[in-house]
């Protein structure tokens, strides 16, 4: 063999003839140091958390102690701690269900209607939003949803301003100030998830094959008609795929709760008390568990919906 | 190809289209006007009037200047490890099939797709465990993890366009796996590492909910801007700061947008 005899002179020829003819060990070599990154890191400290939770607390001491118990696990589903788990959830629902609502005509225009170069500045400019400083981008909202800030400013110039009032006195989602109530803090996780729903929305009806459109349209089907029953059940897998990063992304945040909306504790301000400021990190970890069993509740659901082939 | 009825959007699909889109760039265009705002304390609106000021007095604050540099230097090391990383689980698995690799895949996609206050809690109980002290260690082991997928993502898309008959031809040529790595594999691949290297630096600069919970008394800038947000009379310095953080976390991901935009997938559609 020629290709074998020209190994010879390479130095590093056993090796290379090595990894070539036993392309096992060539995987094995490769993915050997990122596989390893992985469990160890990462499986590694998911274990260690469960193991965290496992652990007692003293609240008299206030001290972790290696006592093993399930008594946090337990207190998930106190009255107050599950109330936060609901509560986190509703938001979680009405910000994917807003999202999906906002992003679907974006996504429908790029992928159908619009010109190259429109559709290449709507790709750009959903991209930019999702990449702008998460911490900024919610920043910036404080700014707007301030005092005397700009909404406040255009609602005054629209002669609104009662219809925000009657808004922020309505209950479960009003407040004092739009800053401060469940309306605020809705808009704003509605905001920052958005361009998440619009691209794997775009990317399914990118896929929707043209000459069933056009078929439907021969039959007769109004647009209407074409959108419902062709168009709509081929998107869908796309909206399940972006509603997993809408859903799952607010279920977590902790970031935003504390920004913006009124003092009623989320999971992800919850654990982060619990470990902070409280100091029992043994809760915080038991807590935490339930975005975990929570986001592979809804994985294995989008899965069924055809939601992975859409990603 | 488009059919006439398809070719006009009513109008109604076309505001909404565009007003989203305008909704999705207006709380950017806010922080970029209240840079430049002379009002110190408060944001009303319309704006008081404009100033350059507060770019000098930002500049010369040194808590935020320790905090650019600590936030570069996590940036980079972490970059550079979910480059090495991310390539060599992309080379290792874009074209072979075997038992697990589903599984496999999942698992490198896992530390974006939980909750960053999962990642962020998991890997601070294990530090606890194992007795490490909290610092820039901590925060590069955390970033680099969930920077992996980004340049992997980038780099399989890249490796299952490029012909395998290329790599064959360098080995039969008598290049050794250095040589054809260097010569044939790499400049193919520049492109795409290169963006998702932007778009990891980016993501780890950017970083704020695994930070909070790895970072101890270090304060990368992302916690030093949180930090600035229960200080009503530093407002001014915010704005700046805000406005130049935005800049730099759009800017890579136009580059990467660039460098990528011939090929099939493009870069940073995922984040």
């Amino acid at each position: 063999m020629t290709a074998n005899a020209l190994y010879l002179r390479s130095p590093l020829h056993p090796l290379a003839g090595l990894l070539h003819r036993r392309s096992g060990l060539l995987l094995a070599v490769l993915l050997g140091p990122p596989l390893i990154w992985i469990c160890v890191i990462y499986l590694g400290s998911l274990l260690a958390l469960l193991w965290q939770g496992l652990y007692s607390f003293d609240d008299y001491t206030m001290a972790v102690l290696p006592q093993l118990t399930l008594r946090n696990y337990a207190l998930i589903f106190a009255k107050g701690n599950w109330d936060i788990v609901l509560r986190t959830l509703a938001m979680a629902s009405a910000v994917t269900a807003a999202s999906a609502v906002i992003a679907f005509p974006i996504a429908l225009y790029m992928s159908r209607h619009a010109t190259p170069t429109v559709k290449a500045l709507f790709y750009i400019g959903v991209m930019l939003p999702m990449w702008a400083s998460y911490i900024v981008k919610a920043y910036s909202w404080t700014v707007i949803l301030a005092k005397g800030g700009i909404v406040f400013w255009a609602v005054g110039k629209l002669h609104l301003l009662w219809l925000l009032e009657y808004l922020l006195g309505l209950p479960y989602i009003g407040g004092s100030t739009l800053s401060t109530s469940h309306l605020g803090r809705f808009l704003v996780f509605t905001y920052i998830w958005l361009p998440f729903m619009v691209l794997p929305i775009q990317a399914a009806l990118e896929r929707v094959p043209p000459n069933l459109v056009q078929a439907s349209m021969d039959l007769g089907a109004r647009s209407a008609q074409t959108f419902r029953h062709v168009i709509w059940p081929l998107a869908f897998p796309g909206v399940v795929a972006g509603s997993i990063f809408t859903f799952s992304l607010t279920l977590g945040d902790f970031i935003i709760p504390t920004l913006v909306g009124p003092s009623g504790l989320f999971i992800g301000t919850y654990v982060y008390v619990q470990q902070g400021a409280v100091g029992n990190m043994p809760m915080a970890a038991a807590f935490t568990v339930v975005p975990i069993v929570l986001i592979a509740a809804y994985l294995a659901m989008a899965k069924r919906l055809g939601a992975f082939d859409a990603l | 190809m488009r059919s006439e009825h398809e070719a006009g959007a009513g109008w109604c699909l076309k505001s909404a289209a565009w007003g989203g889109l305008a909704f999705m760039h207006f709380p950017i265009v806010v922080i970029f006007l209240y840079a430049f705002n002379t009002e110190q304390s408060a944001f009303s609106f319309p704006l008081q009037g404009f100033t350059l000021q507060w770019f000098g007095q930002a500049w010369a604050r040194h808590d935020l200047r320790d905090a650019i540099w600590l936030s570069v230097r996590i940036a980079t090391l972490s970059t550079l490890v979910a480059m090495a990383l991310g390539t060599l689980a992309a080379a290792a698995l874009y074209k072979r099939e075997f038992f697990g690799k589903e599984g496999i895949t999942l698992m490198f996609i896992l530390p974006i797709a939980l909750p960053g206050i999962v990642t962020g809690i998991a890997l601070l109980s294990a530090y606890k465990l194992v007795g490490l002290e909290s610092g820039v260690l901590t925060i590069v082991i955390g970033h680099a993890t969930f920077c992996i997928v980004v340049v992997y993502n980038n780099v399989i898309a890249r490796f299952r366009r490029s012909s395998q008959s290329l790599i064959e031809a360098s080995m039969d040529l008598g290049a050794d796996p250095l040589q054809t790595f260097r010569y044939v594999v790499l400049p193919n691949l520049a492109t795409a590492l290169l963006a998702g290297g932007m778009l990891a630096f980016a993501l780890s600069f950017d970083e704020i909910i695994v930070t909070t919970f790895t970072a101890g008394t270090e304060r990368t800038l992302p916690i030093w801007l949180l930090n600035q947000l229960s200080k009503p009379r530093d407002t001014p310095v915010t704005n700046v700061v805000a406005m130049m953080v935005m800049l730099a976390t759009m800017l890579p991901i136009i580059g990467a947008y660039y460098l990528t935009r011939d090929t099939d997938s493009v870069s940073g559609s995922g984040k």
